[in-house]
């Protein structure tokens, strides 16, 4: 049990470090988590960070969550996860609690508000480029794009509850990919 | 405490529905925050260049903002574990069997309509955030008379320049500001 304490200690210091310096989220942490947890403490292998990848993307919530809680289970069981999923928020958690308190106050200042005036259209084409990325990882195909228009059109002109279009979307994924294995079965 | 409650019950929905990364969810997290009133529009658009240069996912940034801004630390606790829990939970369960995950036809075929979906959400979230930047008063004809307009979309488009050149996110909306800047005391950009 001490030996088991000891491991989540160390697994919390390593993924509140990897937290720390992971800026923009998800897919930037996946080097870090490389680099420190394969290479340098080897508790897991190369093979692990794909498999890591392939269930972050496929499961829900922020991938950095998912990738943490993974990886510290794969390493001590709940313990670990709990460990690691506690030390990669803390730092983002502690740092984000200050900016809200030091906004409020710089908020009124002049400065401060032309440089947002500027950031809001950055962020605009930040949004854009994360569209553009996401568009060529996508596989394309006529049902894809379906899915994609309908996705759009819905949330975007017809305000439908978001989590609506996302089950649907699931849905008709699942309903045209079962169609298209059973074409695959009688063909052969 | 019903307060903290309704913050947890929210984030808890959005980290259950987040797939693809932060900006997927921009709509679900939009139609939320801007719903309940935690934050307008253009309040939201400002952290989201906060969290792109601060540490941490999206989704747990935006949840102990908000949380923070509406309760204090202990609405920061909930929201934060509730944007948390669901992603920890189902880790758990699929980590125990993760082979028959990872070649189930049901999570493929799920994921084959998801993958397409975030790339729709996407392109929403992109609409929603146009107008935000370019038309917050409504669409007028009065918006094309005003520097404003203009000013905005000449920092759009260097922006699109430099972030499509690949250059990092914090580099992009650092230049963003200096151009805010620039142009606001020049009296284009208000």
């Amino acid at each position: 049990m001490k030996e088991r304490l000891k491991k989540a200690g160390q697994i919390f210091a390593l993924f509140f470090k990897i937290g720390a310096f992971t800026f923009g989220g998800g897919y930037a942490m996946i080097p870090l988590i490389q680099r420190e947890v394969a290479e340098k403490k080897k508790y897991i292998t190369d093979g692990d960070i794909l498999e890591i990848v392939a269930i972050a993307e496929s499961t829900p919530g922020p991938i950095a969550i998912n990738a943490a809680t993974f990886v510290g289970f794969r390493i001590c069981g709940f313990l670990g996860a709990l460990a690691a999923t506690v030390g990669v928020v803390l730092p983002s958690f502690a740092i984000i609690l200050a900016v809200s308190f030091l906004l409020e106050k710089f908020q009124s200042i002049k400065v401060i508000q032309y440089a947002f005036n500027g950031i809001r259209a950055g962020v605009l084409a930040l949004i854009l480029k994360a569209l553009w990325s996401m568009y060529r990882q996508c596989p394309k195909g006529i049902g894809a794009y379906l899915i994609m228009a309908a996705a759009f059109l819905m949330t975007a002109f017809f305000h439908v509850n978001v989590l609506l279009v996302i089950i649907g979307c699931a849905l008709a994924g699942l309903c045209l990919w079962s169609a298209a294995s059973a074409a695959d079965c009688e063909k052969k | 405490m019903i307060d903290l409650i309704i913050l947890f019950w929210t984030f808890l929905k959005i980290g259950a529905f987040t797939f693809g990364g932060g900006y997927a969810m921009l709509p679900l997290i939009q139609a939320e925050v801007l719903s309940h009133g935690w934050m307008d529009a253009s309040s939201l658009l400002d952290f989201i260049a906060v969290s792109e240069s601060t540490p941490g996912p999206f989704a747990v940034n935006i949840a102990t903002y908000a949380g923070s801004v509406m309760g204090g630390i202990p609405g920061a606790l909930s929201a934060t574990l509730g944007v948390v829990l669901p992603s920890f939970i189902i880790i758990l369960i699929v980590a125990k069997c993760f082979e028959r995950f990872q070649n189930s036809e049901i999570v493929k075929g799920c994921m084959s309509g998801l993958k397409p979906a975030v790339v729709g959400l996407i392109g929403s979230a992109v609409i929603s955030v146009g107008q935000t930047v370019f038309f917050s008063d409504g669409i007028s004809p009065a918006v094309f008379r005003d520097t404003s307009f203009y000013a905005s979309l000449f920092v759009f488009l260097t922006a699109a320049v430099l972030a499509f050149k690949k250059l990092h996110p914090i580099l992009v909306i650092c230049a963003c500001a200096a151009l805010g800047i620039l142009l606001g005391y020049a009296g284009v950009l208000s």
